[in-house]
Parts: structure tokens; C-alpha cells; sequence
């Protein structure tokens, strides 16, 4: 795990101060910075700097992540203790019909909305980068939708949504007939997608924005020289020099996609629409595993696989990367 | 006059040569004008795509109960815009006591994450000792964990501290986010080495370097922390969905998913409820937004 998450640090955030070895020696021999490092007077007073931060990660990340594993393989519920069970949850799992729908709609969730976190938010970008007066507006309100709560943007676009909301007023005022956005299950899942893509926009748009203002201006020039047009520029200049960005975004994208739960929880219902159809594996794991008579258990297995399978993602996409990078 | 026109002609001068700097493109050249406009109604396109929905939700909570919100032809504008559905919202539910535990939430969360992110991140970064590695790993391995994949450990966590249910326990488990601490290092790794040294040199011990040196000069990206970890306490559904379930205890995020169950059929409460919710957010955005943008960049693992 540990090499995985170095390396998941130094791809996400590319812009990593450089390790302090080199750091405060500003070009001095390394082994001279060493002898000039800082000590400490007395031996505790780094853990007592760190030991809020540690108790609170070791007692709340990473202890649960060790009790979740053991709990997957024990019976445990809410308020009975478990036994160990062995790998019965697991194979209780690939017989559930519920896991599989989840597992469907998470992965589904995931495909039908990062192309779209990929390329949106860059046209976006691209929109708003150039200086005009008032821009400066514009990235502000079309970052809003990401301040506001997951709670607020999916209640008003279940209102919008409504049947006699104002999408569908629109709709039937073009002589349409009424789009049942919030009854079809297949639609419930769709409109929960659009309220994702919709909120991810302007944050995207910004790690997009941040990218651009590093794209070289002569690149541009010489292509336009050349008698590219804007649309080939795009392919040929814009695109390769954001490529890494938009690894990076697709990664982002995907892991949140997959782990979807807010959207589709208010859009489609608690129950995840008719007959569960639209749940997804996280509102499984909700389901299952919190009340007074949850399966601690089985909902643990649930959450072995979200994890192994998002940390897969992470891996892949970053393999990708670097592959693409050589 | 004759001493201030060149001056203001100079002025004008420079002004409009600004303007066309402006409104030059990538290359240096000028924008032709059917470009600036096409750009211009492009923005203004998404700009109604972004913000309409939020006028259209602040519409609906202003309308009064004789105005049609079915109506065919919709109306952004209410005819007779009242407070009422404001003050029903309070009666059905105690809106503002939600509003107070979510604020609770939020500050302490802020406290909590821009204390123990310093002090960490501080040790990280600046302080010598056994065991340094082994304690980043462990913030690196924390914020690799998904949330969503621990979040019924927790909830178990909770019970056998006997905490779930009360806000401590939603405040606690994000309470020193390890992407925070990560930040806080890198911040502290970035500052200047020869200042600590000299007050290294004077006798300064850890906490007087850390305090007086060190963490006025990382007060931006402390500011960003403090952002990120109000938002994402005032924004947080999932985790406190689960551990609470004393309707006095709710937060807003879960009153008004409350508020959408019971009432679904009053849109107009509902919306109110909603901007309640959301005003806050987008006034501390709107007097904040340098360190929101900044956040992005600098979190951006933090999706």
C-alpha cells in the first residue's frame, strides 16, 4: 500500500514543494544540510506537536480501515457482536442480486459522467482564461454551484426536474410530451448524473484554468503562423498541453463517481428508486449497515470491495499516466 | 485647464491602450468583434445554465401561497413577493436550530483542523526525530482511504464511544483531516530555512519557532484550510446522516433532507429551506473567493 500512495501523491498534486532534503539547503551539499537541520530540545516535543493529529487519524481512518477488513468476515450486526464467518459474506455477495444492481449503477454512474467532468469543465476553461472585463465574475458564479451543499443543489434540481417543474414546463410549452425524469428509473439515474455534472463544473474549471495559464504562448502563436484554425489549434496545441490535467481530472472524476451516494440518495429516493433499481453500492453499504438491526458484516464486505476497486482506479489511471508520460 | 488636459488626454491614452491589452487574444492581437460578442453570449448562456437554477429555487421560496409555481408559463419574478414561506419553514421545523448545530459543527471543525494541521504539519516538516517517516506515512495511507469505504467502522467507532448521536461525534472523525496536515507541511517545508535557524541559534525552543516564526508566514495556506474544512462540515450529508438520529440534533444538510421527505408536495417551503441553507455558504464565498480558488489547486486530491 505504501508505494502506491506515494506514487498517487506525486501524480495527483504535481506541483509538490520539493522533498526537504534539497529544500532548505538552497543549494547547498545535501549532506551539509543534514548536519544543519534543526534538532529538538527534548525528545517528546514532536509527539506532542503531532499527537492530536495522529490520535485522530490512527483512531478514526485507519483503525476503522483495519476493523472494517476483520469485520467483513464476521456476522457482526449493530448490537450482536460477531463470529468469524470466514469468507461467507463474500459469497453471499456474488448471489446478491442488490450488489450486483449496485455495482452496475456505480460504474454506470462512473461512465456516463466523467467524459463529461473531462471535457466540459476544459471548454469551460478555455472560455473564461482569455482577460475581458467582467471575467472575473463569470469563473466566480460559475463556480458557485460547487460552494453550495450536495442537499441544496440535488433539492433544487429535483424541483426543476419536478414533473410540472420548469424543465418540464419548458418542455411541454415546445409541444413535447413530459420527460418523467424522476419516475423512470433509468432517468433517475441520468437526472442524479446531471446534478453531478452540473455541481463538478466550475471546480474542474478551475484545476483546468490553472493548467491553461501554463500552456506557452508561442505554442499558439506558431500554430496560428501556420494556419491552424481555432479548432485545430485546440487538438493540436491546447489538448497535448493538458493532457496530464486531464488524466488527473478523469481520476479525480472517476473515484467520485464511483463512490457516488448524496445525489442519487435525494434524486432517486433512500430506497434508490422503484424496486432499488438505481441504488448504488454506497447507499448499499448505508443501507445495510446502519440501524438497529444493521449487518455490520456483510455491509463491511461492501466496503472492501468500494475500496479495493477505488484504489484500483487510482492505480490505473496513474499507470496510464505515466505509461503515456515515457 | 490648460496644465490638466494633456494629462487627462495622457490619462485616456493609457486607459484605452489598457482596454485593448484587454481584449487582445493569446497572440497579442486584437479580438475581432464578432468574437468578443460570440464569447460574450456564450458566457452569459452558461452564466443562466449556472446561476438560474439558484434564482429560480430564491423565486419559488418568495411566492406566496395564491401565486401558481405550476404555471405554464413560468414567472421568475413573484407578483407578490412574501417572507412567509420563511417563517412556516420555522414553525414545520426548528430550521434554526439545524442552522445552529451546523454552525457548531463548522467552527469547531475549523478550530480543530486549523490547530491540529499546524501543529502537525509543523512536526513534519521542521522537527528531527525517530519515527518521522512512519508518522507521514500514516497521514498519506488516511488520506488514501475513502471515506465511504470506512464510513460503517466509524459508525461503529461512535457507538462504542458512546457518541453517536451527539455533534461531537459528527465534528470528530474529520476533525484533523490528513489532506490538511499534508498541506500544512508542504507549507511550512516551503518557508525560508535561515530565519528558524537564527532563532534556532538564539535559543528559541519548538513551540516559540513555530508559534512566532513559522506560522505567521503560512497564514494563506492556513486560510484555505480553514475554508475547506467550514465547507465541507456545512456541506456534509453522508457522515452525519448515519451517526445522527435526534431530530434536536440534526444538521441542515439532513433537516432538509428531512424538511424534502416530510413536505415534498410544498415546494415553496422546501425552497425556503434550501436558500436558508445555501445564503451563507455564498456570502462567505463571495467575500472569500481568493482562498476558494486557491483550495482547488492546492487540494485538489481532496475531489
Amino acid at each position: 500500500m505504501s508505494p502506491a500512495s506515494a506514487t498517487g501523491r506525486a501524480a495527483a498534486r504535481p506541483a509538490e514543494a520539493p522533498s526537504r532534503k534539497e529544500a532548505p539547503a538552497g543549494g547547498r551539499p545535501g549532506g551539509e544540510g543534514r548536519r544543519r537541520r534543526i534538532r529538538t530540545q527534548l525528545p517528546s516535543t514532536p509527539w506532542l506537536f503531532l499527537g492530536p493529529g495522529l490520535l485522530i487519524v490512527a483512531g478514526f481512518s485507519l483503525y476503522p480501515f483495519v476493523s472494517t477488513v476483520v469485520d467483513s468476515f464476521t456476522d457482526r450486526r449493530t448490537l450482536i457482536g460477531g463470529r468469524y464467518v470466514g469468507g461467507a459474506n463474500y459469497q453471499e455477495l456474488i448471489h446478491d442480486d442488490m450488489f450486483w444492481t449496485g455495482l452496475r449503477n456505480s460504474l454506470l454512474y462512473m461512465a456516463g459522467v466523467v467524459p463529461l467532468l473531462v471535457v466540459l469543465p476544459l471548454l469551460l476553461a478555455l472560455l473564461v482564461a482569455r482577460q475581458m472585463p467582467g471575467i472575473a465574475f463569470f469563473r466566480s458564479a460559475f463556480y458557485t454551484p460547487v460552494v453550495a451543499s450536495v442537499v441544496v443543489v440535488g433539492l433544487i434540481w429535483v424541483w426543476l426536474l419536478d414533473d410540472r417543474g420548469l424543465v418540464n414546463s419548458v418542455v411541454t410549452g415546445l409541444g413535447f410530451d413530459r420527460i418523467p425524469f424522476l419516475s423512470d428509473s433509468a432517468l433517475l439515474l441520468v437526472s442524479a448524473m446531471l446534478v453531478t455534472v452540473w455541481k463538478g463544473l466550475g471546480y474542474y474549471m478551475i484545476i483546468y484554468l490553472a493548467a491553461l495559464a501554463n500552456v506557452p504562448r508561442e505554442l499558439h502563436e506558431a500554430a496560428s503562423v501556420d494556419g491552424a484554425g481555432a479548432i485545430r489549434r485546440f487538438f493540436t496545441v491546447t489538448v497535448p498541453a493538458v493532457r496530464s490535467t486531464m488524466v488527473l481530472v478523469g481520476a479525480l472524476s472517476s473515484v467520485n463517481a464511483f463512490k457516488v451516494f448524496s445525489e442519487v440518495y435525494l434524486i432517486a429516493g433512500p430506497s434508490g428508486g422503484p424496486g432499488g433499481d438505481d441504488t448504488t453500492l454506497v447507499m448499499l453499504i448505508q443501507r445495510t449497515g446502519t440501524g438497529l438491526s444493521g449487518r455490520v458484516g456483510y455491509a463491511s464486505a461492501i466496503s472492501v470491495v468500494v475500496f479495493v476497486i477505488t484504489l484500483g482506479l487510482m492505480l490505473l489511471v496513474l499507470r496510464a499516466n505515466r505509461k503515456e508520460d515515457a | 485647464m490648460s496644465t490638466t488636459a494633456p494629462g487627462t488626454t495622457a490619462r485616456a491614452e493609457r486607459r484605452r491602450e489598457r482596454r485593448a491589452a484587454r481584449l487582445a487574444d493569446s497572440g497579442g492581437r486584437r479580438m475581432p468583434l464578432w468574437q468578443l460578442v460570440l464569447r460574450y453570449l456564450l458566457l452569459l448562456a452558461v452564466l443562466a445554465l449556472m446561476i438560474g437554477p439558484f434564482l429560480w429555487q430564491l423565486s419559488t421560496s418568495l411566492k406566496g401561497p395564491t401565486e401558481d409555481i405550476y404555471s405554464r408559463t413560468p414567472q421568475l419574478i413573484p407578483a407578490d413577493p412574501t417572507l412567509g414561506n420563511y417563517a412556516k419553514v420555522a414553525d414545520l421545523i426548528p430550521v434554526w436550530d439545524f442552522a445552529l448545530n451546523s454552525l457548531k459543527v463548522a467552527v469547531t471543525n475549523v478550530l480543530t483542523n486549523c490547530a491540529g494541521a499546524a501543529l502537525a504539519g509543523y512536526a513534519l516538516a521542521r522537527l528531527r526525530f525517530k519515527g518521522r517517516r512512519v508518522a507521514l506515512v500514516a497521514f498519506v495511507m488516511a488520506m488514501l482511504v475513502p471515506v465511504e469505504s470506512i464510513i460503517i467502522a466509524q459508525f461503529m467507532t461512535m457507538r462504542e464511544l458512546q457518541l453517536n448521536n451527539t455533534l461531537i461525534g459528527v465534528v470528530l472523525p474529520g476533525c484533523i483531516g490528513a489532506m490538511n496536515v499534508l498541506l500544512m507541511r508542504n507549507a511550512f517545508a516551503n518557508l525560508p530555512y535561515e530565519v528558524e535557524e537564527a532563532a534556532y541559534v538564539d535559543g528559541a525552543s519548538a513551540w516559540q519557532r513555530f508559534l512566532y516564526i513559522a506560522l505567521p508566514s503560512v497564514k494563506g495556506t492556513l486560510a484555505v484550510v480553514a475554508i475547506f474544512a467550514f465547507m465541507g462540515a456545512w456541506d456534509d450529508f453522508l457522515w452525519p446522516l448515519i451517526v445522527l438520529s435526534d431530530q434536536q440534533k440534526f444538521t441542515l444538510t439532513i433537516g432538509l433532507d428531512y424538511l424534502h421527505g416530510a413536505f415534498a408536495d410544498n415546494q415553496r417551503l422546501v425552497a425556503a429551506g434550501t436558500i436558508i441553507a445555501v445564503a451563507p455558504l455564498i456570502v462567505l464565498f463571495a467575500c472569500l473567493q481568493r482562498y476558494f480558488f486557491r483550495g482547488v489547486g492546492e487540494g485538489a486530491v481532496k475531489g
